[in-house]
């Protein structure tokens, strides 16, 4: 139906755009991780694995890589704990409210991210909220130490940051899901506990996914949190590249690190991707 | 003829659910009430209970000279993104949503790339892309930062839009005469209006917030939340607690905009087809 | 209005008492009795609008009436959870799982009550094959048609034997062709298996080509509940004498035992004072010159309108007065102009005036 020129103006600016800002720097990255640094402290273009090599020998890149996966895991654990029961009391019982508690849950999503990991920081630390209020009722006489500048505060806190990504996606599925199935099913015998596991859930199967994995890669990927609230147990893999590119200023290695994140992360969503398409029905 | 929606009977296993539903809730947004709370505290952050209440954190803020200027280079910038985004953004979902072409497949994961992937890939690339062109790190780069991150998030609501959209009635306006420019000037874009404001409302708050790809682009010139972020390593200061609250109430009510517009869109597509 | 069950032996089924819905202001339903009898084929008759539908989900569970009963047997049906009741539905969009098989979804009802896995498969076998879908059992739904869908809808349902079966408006998706095959499978199935079917639809000619009885409802109210040749032949309100079928309302008075309709005039048995008739356009027929039987009711007009229906022809004839009447003739009159009609104070039935209904 459309011309050759609509297409080609429609297509070519964007592709051009996205080649330049996306497509290139991913490749240019590729390029630096094979390169490294000089003694004074100049980038060097000498093509060699050594960086990838240094990756697989020296054990903080990989005992780093470990805790970060770990940490993921588990925020995406508790992500979809958190954030499932959540979509399907919206999506089946909350009736006419709704759209209004849809909007309460996103709105934390776009208030500052840096504003609610500081929050939190303030709950937390020795002299924080939490802390005085559990000493003020009595309950420990002492700070407890382990709330802040740890993997849990970095879990806590990234947990309360990504339960929405995760919810999003499970609600849309569970919406999705026509209400005569769930009709027919009790029709036929089944309680709603036995309609929820035999049909609601196979069908939700797709949403969860998604938010699984868009909390886990995001969690990943994550460096503010760990720096501001990880302390040194709970530095992540991004703070290693931070740092590369910074103070420890070895960019061939920022990148090689960086690169392998890449290539972990579209290799996640190519398997998600496949998982979502098996599982949905329509 | 819509069929009469059944009513659910509250079911024990439901007021789990509600308790739940209460609780996360509750995990949610406690750590923005104790800003907000906080921010009126006289002794400043920790400590409980918050003492006497005050506004002269919020004093503070507003004499508060740097804080204000990484404001309007925050603002700058997100202007300055909403348009690389949309007019990139924009282009893409029409060629994703109605054109065939070679390595449609490829280009759709790249442009949605971005939203996926942790900003710090995304930014550290772009370094080294500005490095090896010999540009200077400035509010410039971080534009061009945004403005690409951005387009995945214009694409993806003016999508959504494209989706609802009938295509009879561009088909009726060809059959009427008006040719393909025509059409998407006079039927496409004016039916486009509500998701493209709703993306570039969205656009703007993002970009107001970033802080993993600027992080890495930034020159002299601050963006607000790295000017917060530079202030938190070296202390906390109550302040942060005002400005913080601030932000907050103006992405509440950017936001709550957005899902307003959205669902007028939706409630305009569905009055169309009855 | 009420109605027992009129057939002769058959102790009903379902008892429908007093039932009533509002949603909101709205009212969907005002004071239903029914009763349905074993083995019966019931229609629910209606126009859209008209809480058919809504009275089907009360009875399947899905809706709590606002008031009444509803007893199955000994028991309260009402007080009980859709999946308590030896009810099932066949859905108006089928609602098969899309997630599982032809035979899953066959079996889903026989699998939640935690039968044996041999019975399972053998009644499961049993139901396909009856439906003449044996060969899809391990198809997903989305890959067969939609009459081939409603088909495994209704194995779905029967396979775990109900007291009663609900069908909302199950062919009102199929094309015309397969609407009348399917009529026709659903009846002779119905007989087979000797189950009460209600089936809801507001197509009246599929309620008269399967029912035993037809509940023809209004606004919420039950306007007549009769078999088809009843309901056809003796309407009892004008909007029965409408929706069914083709008639021509007659308004006229009655004075000393004599109907007087405009310029037409014949004796009847009934009280001084307005009356409505109902009068089906094949008892109307075409005068031949000398064909003039005694006692009949004659008419001379102008020829209108013909519509050639196939098997039939509706003519519509001006007759003085402003009078005007369809007339259905067998087969093809050719080219007509002038007429003389007559038809038989007999075929003149008695309805009641059909009140607006909010």
């Amino acid at each position: 139906m459309f011309s050759r020129a609509y297409k080609a103006a429609v297509t070519l600016p964007p592709l051009l755009w996205v080649t330049v800002f996306l497509l290139l720097p991913y490749l240019l990255m590729f390029c630096y991780s094979f390169w490294s640094v000089s003694e004074s402290q100049t980038i060097v273009h000498s093509w060699n694995f050594s960086n990838y090599a240094q990756l697989l020998r020296v054990d903080v890149y990989w005992q780093t890589l470990l805790r970060s996966m770990s940490i993921a895991a588990r925020v995406t654990i508790f992500s979809l704990v958190l954030g499932y029961p959540l979509a399907y009391f919206l999506s089946f019982y909350a009736g006419r409210k709704k759209d209004l508690l849809y909007q309460l849950v996103i709105i934390p999503l776009w208030v500052s991210y840096l504003v609610r990991a500081y929050a939190w920081k303030t709950i937390l630390g020795s002299e924080g909220v939490l802390n005085t209020l559990l000493q003020y009722v009595h309950l420990t006489k002492h700070p407890l130490e382990f709330l802040l500048y740890s993997p849990f505060a970095v879990v806590l806190t990234l947990t309360h940051i990504y339960t929405p990504f995760a919810f999003l996606p499970i609600y849309a599925a569970l919406e999705h899901i026509p209400r005569n199935l769930v009709e027919a099913s009790h029709d036929l015998g089944a309680t709603p506990g036995q309609t929820f596991w035999k049909v609601i859930f196979p069908l939700s199967i797709p949403g969860v996914v998604a938010g699984a994995t868009f909390a886990f890669v995001l969690s990943l990927g994550d460096f503010l949190a760990p720096l501001l609230l990880g302390g040194p147990s709970g530095i992540m893999i991004s703070n290693i590249v931070v740092s590369l590119f910074g103070a420890a200023y070895n960019w061939p290695l920022g990148a090689a690190i960086s690169f392998c994140m890449l290539l972990l992360v579209v290799s996640l969503l190519f398997f998600s991707e496949r998982l979502e398409k098996k599982w949905s029905f329509s | 003829m819509e069929l009469l929606v059944s009513e659910t009977k509250l079911v024990s296993g439901s007021r789990w659910l509600l308790c739940h539903a209460v609780a996360v809730f509750a995990f949610l947004y406690l750590p923005i009430a104790v800003l907000i709370l906080y921010s009126f505290n006289g002794e400043g952050v920790g400590g409980f209970p918050p003492h006497h209440l005050t506004l002269d954190w919020y004093r503070t803020l507003f004499a508060d000279g740097p804080i204000w200027d990484s404001v309007l280079n925050s603002l700058q910038v997100a202007l300055a993104a909403m348009v690389i985004a949309l007019t990139f953004g924009v282009p893409a979902a029409l060629a994703l949503e109605r054109a065939q072409f070679p390595g449609k497949a490829l280009f759709r994961r790249l442009v949605l790339l971005p939203l996926i992937l942790p900003g710090i890939i995304t930014g550290l690339s772009l370094l080294m892309l500005f490095n090896v062109m010999g540009t200077k790190l400035s509010l410039m780069t971080i534009v061009l930062g945004h403005g690409t991150a951005l387009i995945s998030v214009a694409t993806t609501e003016v999508f959504a839009g494209l989706q609802k959209l009938d295509r009879a009635q561009e088909e009726a306006s060809l059959d009427l005469g008006a040719n393909y420019w025509q059409t998407f000037w006079r039927i496409t874009v004016p039916n486009l209006k509500l998701p493209i404001i709703g993306a570039a409302l969205l656009i703007f708050t993002l970009s107001m917030d970033e802080i993993a790809v600027s992080f890495f682009l930034i020159g002299r010139d601050n963006t607000l939340p790295l000017e917060i972020w530079g202030r938190l390593r070296r202390g906390i200061t109550p302040e942060i607690n005002a400005v913080s609250t601030i932000i907050f109430v103006f992405s509440l009510v950017a936001i709550v905009f957005w899902y307003r517009l959205r669902m007028r869109g939706e409630s305009a597509a569905e009055g169309e087809t009855r | 209005m009420t109605s027992t069950a009129a057939a002769a032996g058959r102790a009903p089924l379902l008892r429908i008492q007093n039932v009533a819905k509002s949603f909101g202001k709205n009212v969907v339903l005002r004071d239903i009795s029914l009763d349905v009898a074993e083995g019966e084929f019931l229609t629910i008759l209606g126009e859209s609008g008209s809480g058919k539908t809504t009275l089907l989900r009360i009875i399947a569970g899905f809706e709590t009436a606002s008031a009444g009963e509803i007893w199955m047997g000994e028991e309260r049906l009402d007080r009980q959870p859709p999946y308590r009741r030896r009810v099932n539905t066949v859905f108006q969009h089928y609602a098969l799982f899309p997630h599982l098989t032809v035979e899953q979804n066959v079996a889903y009802g026989l699998r939640v009550a935690k039968r044996p896995e041999a019975e399972i498969a053998s009644r499961v076998a049993e139901a396909l094959e009856k439906v003449k879908m044996s060969a899809h059992a391990k198809s997903k739904p989305s890959k067969i048609s939609g009459g081939q869908q409603q088909r495994i809808a209704l194995a779905r349902a029967l396979v775990n034997r109900p007291r009663l079966l609900l069908l909302d408006e199950p062919l009102s998706a199929l094309d015309a062709n397969l609407r009348r095959q399917m009529q026709v499978e659903l009846k002779s199935l119905q007989r087979e298996v000797g189950i009460s079917f209600i089936f809801v639809t507001h197509d009246q000619e599929e309620a008269m080509v399967m029912s035993d009885r037809i509940a023809l409802l209004r606004s919420g109210e039950l306007e007549q509940v009769a078999t088809p040749r009843e309901t056809y032949g003796r309407p009892a309100t004008a909007y029965a004498a409408q929706f069914i079928g083709h008639t021509n309302l007659l308004k006229g008075e009655v004075r000393a035992g004599a109907v007087r309709c405009g310029l037409l005039t014949w004796p009847a048995d009934l009280p001084d004072g307005p009356a409505l008739f109902s009068l089906r356009p094949e008892n109307i027929h075409l005068m031949a010159a000398s064909a003039a039987k005694s006692g009949s009711v004659r008419a001379r007009g102008k020829v209108r309108h013909q519509a050639f229906h196939g098997a039939t022809e509706l003519i519509r004839v001006e007759c003085g007065d402003g009078m005007v009447l369809v007339v259905r003739t067998p087969g093809s009159s050719g080219m007509l102009d002038e007429v003389e009609l007559e038809f038989s104070p007999a075929d003149a039935v008695l309805v009641r005036e059909s009140p607006e209904r909010i």
